[in-house]
């Protein structure tokens, strides 16, 4: 009988269907911990956390079912005199007992069986079970949901029959080993789950709100309940499938945030499975896997923990080697530290993502921050020795009086509570303790190689022919080698590219294609960031240990020996070294296979030699070997290389399953890489090194042969490297993964187009949901390059060297592309002539090549003939069908004036929807009803988001990704910036304008839903859109989107995107929004929120055709962004970011926008047209309208697809078949949005505010405020945008006295004209999106601690402010001001990254900065005082991007100013002291000053000097020459 | 890796100049300068690596125009030469002779004059020629299979080209004298010399292929034979039937065929002696049909010393600008000025030619011509405005009709359409196994560029016919026409 895996008990997650697959959900939440240092346990410790955790409510969730929440939970010390009180049995002394509960079945025979299952299993173990209680609950409070899966809770005692040295029972650690391994075989053979089964702590969790936590377990409200500690979590899952065992907190940790690499770590803990041993444990075999199949990434995470700890190592400890800070780039980083850090990262990877944990071991409680600080922390510690942490301040209700400290958790730094001893262990003592346990430096020093060390080899310099031969062997086009890597040779960066893709995916293409190509990379969207690996560099590290890994639960001066590669991507000479790798003479370490078959012999022949790949690797490492090299070199007519992902994958995972992969390092010498994204697959899959060598042979070649001057052979190799290796940490990147020792093997990929048997066998562990080809077509297209490498007749095409490509640009002889001369030219006539014959040829043309293999709908059928067709006429007319149209986001900016314009004419004439894109909007365009554009972007820029743009949007969308670059940022380079645009964006003319790659406000869905409750009190009657882009797990993530609240949920395709984008982003990211969509549609009907969302689709939309497929897979509403530009005159030239478009399109240059000829009126046609097409299909389908075709996916078949060489393995019936839902279950949208306006602060402040907002006179406001009070002011501000327009009203006209602790968001968007004077501390995003208004953030009067010492506000502050001031009398978080363009701030210390982004505005810093000071920053002003340089940007300051300099007489009369008025908002003692110094403390400011804005200010200054207009052409073009742009 | 602003920086087109109208008129030789190599290489900058190159489409060859520009651009003549001969085997009779419909199609041309493609295309082969980068590429091992090509104009090259590369064994037939087809006898020297046609040749008989000129099929052997001996046949013989003036006193002396006439200049200037040559020196010529062959009869004329050249075209002069119903990137009737064109004459437009009249020898003196007016779309002559031209030697370039009837007709009974041209499929068979079409013989007149695309198709046809499948290039398929609306 199989054991069902306890995580999937008492459940409601469905299993996978359809598109659906439980293994995508994501979760993410809010945590608390309490604990006390008197060193007495009381029940103030359990109310104080279970308050906490009430005031964290918002941070969780509640699904379909408004009673069920997400989950919650508790842990606490053992309650020993409660447990005495209510257990019917003697307990030995607290210590030698433990304690957990089991969930169990409702069933009484079920569950007796199991108990006696569990039983046998504990005396087993050598324990001896004490007996049994019957939990209380109170099951009437929680959701029908809920209660469904609800177990039966009873917990179980046992003390151990076994005896320590002394003679007493085993008692503490010991116990809990004897425990572990009960509970792990419970679970391993009877699926039994315990929340936690311990000496030491006691959890209770389940699928409750975090209100119905104590009431439901009535224990908790005992007052015998006691502790000195307690963690608390409230979940936030992005479905709303009640499982109760995934709850929080774990055993030992809660964990707010999401472990992106998770995959991996899963993988590689399987692969030490084999060489854990440890004499604590006894024979492990009993309870492998370590790792739980089906848990949340945080339970898998909570089981490795639990396994270092029991293994012997310290909480801490252990938390230290799964989450490492950032130490590879801190040049101050302790050296003895940083050797526990190398050393321990070669016994394990990171657990990377952003995260907030809390753990414990039941006497030690502690709390710590991933590298990137991308979770908040925040604490208090009181007089009395009680201290809090939460993921907020103000969680709970403490007299400022009796404060002595507020802190906040830094990035990868630990707060430690010893509650035994009763103090407080910092991040320094803790950590220096770990570094000087053993000499790691020492057994480093003894044991690593380094690459430099190694003698170096002779340089082998190929032939031109041989390398023409293997690059048609590897099938390189002559476009590679022209687009990609001359690129790349001559920058060393990845080229850029532009206006999406058009061609066939893998799959789809009826020419061969690398295996890479079926690969697509996942990236992280809403429930965890992308990183931003440019501005962010100081966090992410491509350093990685290469060789054997040894017993995890050891630690000896031989787990050091590895090689160690700063860069995953190695030339020919670095690899030959390691080939050569002789610890004795004779002997290597390196053992190098080649993957070689006989073509001829086809598919089986490769198959066997994979299979003896494998052999021969089990040989080697039989033999001693240590690295292997897997070769693709050497390969001949007869001999075909074996694709060198195939190898390694097929390799990678034979060696996990047989548990030897630890035992080598492998690296790949592979002639068919010549991507980024090749790189990134190769790594994804477990290569720990790559050596691309003929991309590297191949730009030798091309220096050698002079077709790239100016460089030399080597340097061009180093720079594909450099591109090589930039390019893969970006991958990274976008799925938040900063280490390449934690990307390597994460499988953060997903193939479209490969059979599931195929996957299963090679690429184990990878989502494909619609199967696809096998081994044999892999092999089939492997032979048909090979045949062109080595053809029959040589000289048939002598003079074609390669063959030509078109993956890019198009060509005759390349991929067919959707957007080609004739589509592109009929499309222009039909709608320039009005001929809607002409525009039936085009779409004709377009379906018919869809048809044939391009597009995964073009494979779909109408099933016209399931239902009776209505005359046209009873259709509903084009005007109704065109109002569900939209354009494309793309921003003044990108495109031109004229375009963008043409386009919000075209949609407001016909009641559709144009969008801004993120690039903001004229006030002139703004309030122009013809000419605004209804949708306004909110994108990580922020870029002209003010409280006027917000209030004159219909809709407001957030963009979370883009179809042709998921989880990149964008970038507006320089000389695009041309005055008008700066003006629009809050930037300088001539500067460079970037936008990150995550919203610094968005780093999990908690916080998205954070955002759209921001917008929503922006702007209360815009609808808010997120919008996705296409990927497996889209679902998930749309119905966590559904639970933000979010009004509309854009999903993209993968191929859409008109803006630039390097070109792995183009090709290799994302899904086509037909799986998106269906995948979305499936999953927020399994959770039943469709009712209450509307969905968009976009990405290649052309035709009618596409239109009433997508509405058929489920969306209502329809967007177009390429098509409308053609109709514009767009002839894709594809280098929209070179700002030399030359039909006036995408350009801000005045000459070539003079050439724009589009028309609103074509634009018109151009939807009128598609509306009318999309009516003609609704009658042919029986529909009278387009809603109700809405995800009637049943209308779909796929029985025509065309069977052909590589379609023929696709299953697309999960796309259209999926799970079964009743008739009545909405599949469109039927209801609004909660969006709890009602409820709102500000409600009470604009009654209050009356005279104000009516006749503009004064009013103050004095009102209490607590962490649960967000976005308090922006509602308000909203009222007075209205009312009294884009400057609001005189300063200080509604001026708001706040006492408390301010919930997030304080002030977000607020107008000039309102004051909010907060007295008591806020937490994050203070003053984000800040429009003018005045906000004051001070200590309570009553406070006791030094404010400047202190944390006043939380991170992200002032984030897209535009104007305004804020006066912060204490510290502050990370990312202060990001992306501030024209605010003022006086704050008195701030965090890691501050003033990143920076375009505009004054910062006035007078206390210290964390790390990496001014990244990105290229306007504004910033003082600090005492500035430590080693804190600012590296690269800015070496490339002089960022001026230091002291102030001059001006500036000393602004600091001057701003210090005092400091000091009279806030009453700083700091200010004040400052002001007393006088001259001597303006000394030791140092003013931060980005040099191309100082440059172009000082250019504008000399121009209206010399009477010459600032924004005209001479200086223009002296701007330029001045910034370089 | 272009040059991203050229088209910016440099907005106009600049073109080799011709040779002055005085010199040039007094020799046979091409009427083109030298040009410079820097302004080439300006021009080739100029263009734009377009996304969607259009000119690649409108080139029915596929020519990798952008690629070969930027190399030009770079000055890697030695790859340019290599991308080009990718999908062209002639290039230098393209770069010559073809009236470019890539340079309509450029996207440059949508707001400023295209790129000079067709120049830069000829600057690179002949760059290719002198530098002695153009070689044989003989077939490293034979087929066995044998193909005759009947025909020698560019389709008929092309295919043999194509075919004797991928190791068949070809041989070419030719019924006039020389090889080369309307290439040889057509086109005048100013336009191209011979030479370029010779050196073609002699690396196509390195290669392999075989030519039998003065063999007429059907003739000196018939068709069967023909078929007997190879085992895959293609025609090629082109649509030389030319269009006749049905006016009255058309059967006056004086009155020719433009072909005619233009074959024997060609031959006089290949050394051959014609007898009773029909020359132009010291008449009043006129020449009836606006189009290439007449301006080739104009350029002529003006050479044998005509004391006078009028050119009668029937139809309105085109525009100096594309018009809206040629929308770009369709290929528009334009006003041309050729080089002819600049060497003299007068070109008269709306000319309906009533009637020829003839001298009492029968010797034509003048032509009675009326304005064109259109009635319901027809073209007829406005009464009451006719007027006489004076005329001792009439040139009809009036268009050609198809391949004519010959002997195809009666042996092979392969299918002629309405058209006058030979009935064939899309993949270029016909209704007889193993026999061909390509070039103007199947599609009717049009450009040089069509007839190599056909021949290069035709061979990857005959390829795939003879071998299974085929690794050659079919850049067209025997349907495929440009855009139109």
């Amino acid at each position: 009988m199989s054991v069902p895996s306890p995580m999937q008990r008492f459940s409601l997650v469905p299993p996978a269907q359809g598109l659906y697959d439980p293994t995508h959900e994501r979760d993410a939440c809010g945590l608390a911990m309490v604990a006390t240092l008197r060193g007495t346990a009381g029940h103030d410790i359990i109310d104080a956390a279970l308050t906490a955790l009430r005031n964290l409510e918002h941070r969780g969730a509640i699904g379909s079912d408004a009673g069920t929440g997400d989950g919650a939970g508790i842990i606490t010390q053992i309650p020993d005199a409660f447990l005495r009180a209510v257990l019917p049995f003697e307990l030995p002394p607290v210590g030698s007992y433990a304690i957990g509960t089991a969930f169990l079945p409702g069933d009484d025979v079920q569950r007796e069986h199991e108990k006696a299952g569990i039983e046998a299993i504990v005396v087993a173990e050598g324990l001896e079970v004490l007996g049994w209680r019957l939990v209380p609950t109170d099951p009437a409070l929680i959701g029908t949901l809920a209660r469904e899966a609800m177990p039966v809770f009873e917990q179980l005692v046992v003390r151990s029959t076994r005896s320590d040295a002394e003679g007493n029972p085993l008692a503490g650690a010991p116990l809990d080993r004897q425990c572990f391994r009960a509970r792990k075989r419970a679970e391993r053979e009877l699926g039994s789950y315990f929340p936690s089964l311990s000496c030491r702590t006691l959890v209770y969790k389940g699928m409750v709100t975090t209100l119905q936590l104590e009431p439901f377990y009535p224990d908790l409200s005992d007052e015998r309940f006691t502790s000195k500690l307690a963690l608390v979590h409230s979940r936030y899952s992005t479905n709303t499938f009640p499982s109760w065992p995934l709850a929080q907190p774990f055993r030992s940790i809660a964990h707010n945030g999401e472990i992106n690499t998770v995959q991996g770590n899963r993988n590689w803990m399987r692969a030490r499975q084999s060489q854990l041993e440890s004499e604590l444990f006894g024979d492990l075999r009993d309870i492998f896997p370590i790792v739980t199949p089906g848990a949340s990434d945080s339970a898998s995470f909570d089981e490795v923990v639990e396994l270092l700890t029991l293994g012997g190592r310290s909480l801490p400890h252990a938390i230290m080697m799964m989450v490492p800070e950032a130490w590879e780039n801190q040049p101050d980083l302790d050296p003895a530290l940083r050797d526990f850090y190398e050393y321990h990262g070669m016994l394990m990877e990171p657990w990377d993502g952003p995260a907030a944990l809390v753990f414990t071991d039941g006497s030690l409680v502690g709390a710590t921050l991933d590298r990137n600080g991308l979770r908040p922390g925040r604490f208090v510690v009181t007089d009395d020795g009680l201290v809090v942490l939460a993921s907020e301040i103000g969680v709970l209700d403490i007299d400022p009086s009796r404060i002595v400290r507020k802190g906040r958790l830094r990035p990868g730094k630990m707060f430690l509570v010893d509650t035994q001893l009763g103090r407080l262990i910092e991040d320094d003592e803790i950590k220096s303790e770990l570094a000087g346990m053993q000499p790691w430096g020492e057994w480093l020093d003894g044991q690593r190689i380094n690459l430099h060390d190694l003698p170096e080899r002779e340089h082998i310099v190929h032939t031109p022919a041989s390398i023409v031969r293997r690059q048609r062997t590897f099938g390189y086009t002559e476009e590679e080698v022209r687009v990609l890597l001359a690129p790349m040779a001559n920058a060393g960066a990845e080229p850029l590219g532009a206006m999406g893709s058009d061609t066939p995916i893998a799959v789809l293409s009826d020419r061969p294609r690398l295996i890479f190509d079926y690969f697509t990379q996942q990236f992280a969207q809403v429930t965890n960031p992308p990183l931003d690996s440019i501005r962010e560099e100081v966090v992410t590290s491509m350093r990685l240990g290469l060789g054997p890994e040894r017993n995890l639960l050891d630690a000896t001066p031989r787990h050091a020996r590895q090689v160690v590669l700063d860069f995953p991507i190695i030339d020919n000479d670095e690899l030959a070294k390691i080939q050569h790798i002789d610890p004795r003479p004779g002997s290597s370490l390196t053992t190098t296979i080649r993957g070689l078959y006989r073509v001829d012999a086809g598919p089986t022949s490769l198959e066997e030699r994979i299979a003896s790949m494998c052999a021969e690797v089990d040989d080697a490492i039989a033999d001693g070997a240590e690295f292997i090299v897997l070769s693709d070199r050497d390969s001949t007519a007869a001999l075909a290389p074996v694709p060198s992902l195939l190898m390694l994958s097929a390799i990678h995972h034979h060696l996990i399953r047989t548990e030897k992969r630890m035992q080598v390092g492998l690296i790949v010498e592979a002639g068919d890489v010549r991507e980024v994204h090749h790189c990134a697959v190769l790594i994804g899959y477990g290569a720990s090194a790559i050596n691309p060598y003929l991309a590297m042979e191949s730009v030798e070649n091309l220096v050698r042969s002079g077709m790239l001057t100016g460089i030399t052979p080597e340097k061009a190799v180093r720079n594909i490297i450099t591109a090589l290796g930039k390019g893969v940490l970006k991958i990274m990147s976008k799925m938040g993964i900063s280490t390449v020792g934690s990307y390597a093997g994460a499988q953060t990929f997903e193939a479209v187009g490969l059979g599931r048997e195929f996957i299963d066998r090679y690429f184990t562990g990878t989502s494909t949901v619609l199967g696809g080809v096998g081994i044999d077509t892999i092999a089939a297209e492997n032979a048909a390059r090979h045949t062109f490498a080595y053809p029959a007749t040589p000289s048939v095409n002598p003079h074609q060297r390669l063959q030509t490509g078109g993956e890019y640009q198009w060509r005759r002889e390349g991929p067919p592309h959707l957007f080609n001369p004739e589509t592109v030219f009929r499309l222009q006539h039909a709608t320039r002539s009005k001929r809607y014959d002409i525009f039936r040829e085009y779409t004709k043309a377009v379906d018919d090549q869809a048809e044939n293999l391009m597009t995964l709908r073009g494979l779909f059928r109408l099933k016209t003939e399931a239902r009776t067709p209505v005359p046209l006429d009873e259709v509903e007319s084009i005007s109704s069908i065109v109002r569900r149209f939209t354009t494309g986001a793309m921003s003044m900016g990108a495109i031109s004036p004229e375009m963008h314009e043409t386009l919000a004419v075209a949609m407001n004439r016909i009641g559709g929807r144009s969008n801004t894109g993120e690039g903001g909007e004229s006030t002139e365009r703004l309030l122009d009803p013809e000419k605004r554009s209804a949708i306004k972007q909110v994108a990580s820029g922020r870029f002209g988001v003010t409280s006027l743009y917000l209030t004159h949007a219909t809709d407001l969308q957030i963009k979370m990704a883009q179809g042709a670059k998921p989880g990149e940022g964008g970038q507006l380079p320089a000389n695009k910036v041309y005055p008008w645009i700066a003006r629009l964006r809050h930037g300088t003319a001539g500067v460079g304008l970037i936008s990150p790659p995550p919203h610094h406000d968005i780093y999990s869905i908690e916080d998205l839903k954070q955002l759209i409750f921001d917008l929503k009190r922006a702007n209360p009657v815009a609808r808010v859109h997120v919008k996705l882009v296409s990927q497996s797990g889209i679902g998930a993530v749309a119905a966590g989107v559904a639970k933000a609240k979010a009004d509309v949920i854009l999903i993209s395709g993968h191929d859409g995107g008109t803006g630039a984008s390097p070109l792995n982003s183009l090709k290799h990211a994302g899904t086509p929004w037909e799986l998106g969509l269906a995948e979305a549609q499936q999953t927020l009907m399994l959770n039943n929120m469709r009712g209450r969302v509307t969905v968009q689709a976009d990405g290649q939309m052309k035709t009618g055709r596409d239109v009433v497929i997508a509405a058929l897979l489920g969306a209502e509403e329809f967007g177009f962004a390429t098509a409308p530009m053609v109709v514009s005159g767009c002839i894709l030239m594809r280098v929209c970011h070179l700002d030399t478009c030359p039909v006036g399109v995408a350009t801000q240059n005045p000459e070539l926008r003079k050439r724009f000829t589009g028309t609103p009126e074509f634009v018109i046609t151009f939807m009128e047209f598609l509306a009318q097409e999309v009516r003609e299909y609704l009658a042919s389908l029986g529909f009278r309208t387009l809603e109700e075709a809405v995800g009637r996916a049943d209308l779909l078949d796929v029985d025509r697809a065309v069977r052909r060489w590589k379609a023929d393995g696709l299953d697309l019936s999960p796309i259209l078949e999926g799970p079964v839902f009743d008739e009545t279950a909405p599949r469109s949208k039927k209801e609004e949005q909660d969006h709890e306006l009602d409820e709102h602060f500000d409600n009470e402040l604009i009654r209050l505010s009356f005279d104000a907002l009516q006749h503009g006179s004064p009013v103050r406001i004095d009102l209490p405020i607590r962490n649960t009070e967000r976005a308090v002011g922006t509602m308000l501000g909203h009222q007075v945008t209205l009312l009294h327009g884009e400057h609001g009203l005189a300063p200080d006209t509604i001026d708001v006295t706040l006492t408390g602790s301010a919930g997030q968001s304080l002030g977000a968007f607020m107008p000039g004209g309102i004051t909010l004077r907060l007295y008591g501390d806020s937490n994050d995003y203070v003053g984000k999106g800040l429009s003018g208004g005045r906000i004051i953030v001070r200590p309570s009067r009553d406070a006791i601690f030094h404010a400047e010492r202190n944390v006043i506000a939380g991170n992200v502050i002032g984030y897209g402010a535009t104007s305004g001031e804020m006066f912060l009398r204490g510290i502050v978080g990370e990312r202060f001001l990001v992306r501030n363009s024209g605010a003022t701030a006086v704050v008195e210390g701030v965090g890691d990254h501050a003033l990143e982004y920076m375009t505009g505005g004054t910062a006035l810093i007078l206390g210290a900065t964390g790390r990496n000071l001014g990244a990105g920053m290229s306007g504004g002003t910033a003082y600090v005082y005492n500035l430590r340089t080693e804190r600012v940007n590296e690269a800015a300051l070496a490339t002089g991007e960022l001026e230091l300099s002291p102030l001059d007489a001006d500036d000393r009369v602004l600091v001057a100013n701003l210090l005092h008025r400091h000091a009279d908002e806030t009453e700083s003692a700091l200010a004040a002291r400052l002001i007393a110094e006088g001259d001597v403390a303006l000394d030791r400011f140092v003013k931060v000053l980005p040099r191309d804005f100082a440059a172009v200010l000082a250019t504008r200054d000399t121009a209206v000097m010399e009477g010459l207009d600032p924004d005209g052409d001479v200086v223009w073009g002296r701007i330029l020459e001045a910034t370089g742009g | 890796m272009v040059n991203p602003r050229g088209f910016i920086t440099a907005p106009e087109r600049e073109v080799p100049a011709r040779r002055p109208v005085p010199l040039r008129l007094m020799d046979w030789k091409e009427v083109y300068e030298q040009g410079d190599q820097a302004v080439l290489r300006r021009q080739a900058g100029r263009c734009m690596d377009c996304g969607v190159p259009f000119c690649h489409q409108g080139c029915p060859l596929g020519n990798l125009i952008p690629e070969w520009n930027d190399l030009t651009w770079r000055g890697e003549g030695r790859q340019a030469i290599e991308r080009l001969h990718a999908t062209n085997n002639f290039p230098e009779f393209t770069g010559k002779l073809c009236p470019a419909p890539c340079e309509s199609s450029c996207v440059l041309g949508i707001n400023q004059p295209a790129v000079t493609i067709k120049q830069v295309e000829a600057s690179i082969i002949e760059q290719a020629w002198n530098n002695g980068w153009v070689q044989p590429a003989p077939p490293e091992r034979l087929t066995g299979k044998t193909v005759a090509v009947v025909g020698s104009g560019p389709a008929g090259l092309a295919a043999a080209q194509q075919l004797t590369r991928v190791g068949h064994t070809v041989a070419v037939f030719e019924k006039e004298d020389r090889i080369g087809g309307l290439l040889r006898y057509g086109i005048p020297d100013f336009k191209m010399e011979k030479h370029h046609i010779d050196a073609r040749l002699t690396q196509m008989q390195a290669e392999g292929t075989r030519f039998r000129a003065g063999v007429e099929i059907g003739v000196d052997i018939t068709w069967a034979e023909l078929r007997t001996r190879y085992d895959a046949v293609v025609i090629a013989t082109g649509a030389p039937q030319a269009r006749d003036a049905a006016i009255p006193g058309r059967d006056a002396l004086g009155i020719h065929y433009a072909m005619e006439y233009l074959t024997q200049s060609n031959r006089v200037q290949a050394g051959d002696q014609v007898v009773e040559q029909i020359s132009a020196e010291g008449k009043h010529v006129v020449v009836l049909g606006g189009g290439d062959t007449g301006a080739d009869c104009i350029g002529t004329a003006h050479r044998q010393g005509a004391l006078s050249v009028t050119n009668l075209a029937i139809g309105v002069q085109p525009p100096n600008e594309r018009s809206e119903a040629q929308p770009w990137p369709m290929q528009p009737t334009l006003f041309e000025v050729q080089s002819a064109h600049e060497e003299g004459g007068e070109r008269v437009y709306l000319a309906s030619t009533v009637e020829f009249l003839s001298n009492e020898a029968g010797e034509v003196r003048a032509l009675r011509v009326a304005e064109t007016e259109y009635l319901d779309g027809r073209r007829v002559p406005k009464a009451g405005t006719e007027r006489e031209i004076p005329a001792d030697l009439v040139l009809l370039a009036l268009g050609f009709t198809g391949v004519g009837r010959t002997t195809l007709d009666d042996q092979l009974a392969l299918p002629f359409n309405g058209s006058g041209t030979l009935g064939r499929h899309a993949d270029f068979t016909t209704g007889e196994t193993g026999i061909f079409v390509a070039g103007d013989a199947g599609r009717g007149a049009s450009l040089i560029v069509w007839a190599i695309a056909e021949g290069r198709a035709a061979a990857a046809a005959v390829d795939t016919y003879l071998q299974g499948s085929s690794e050659l290039p079919a850049p067209v398929r025997a349907t495929d026409r440009p855009f139109a609306i």
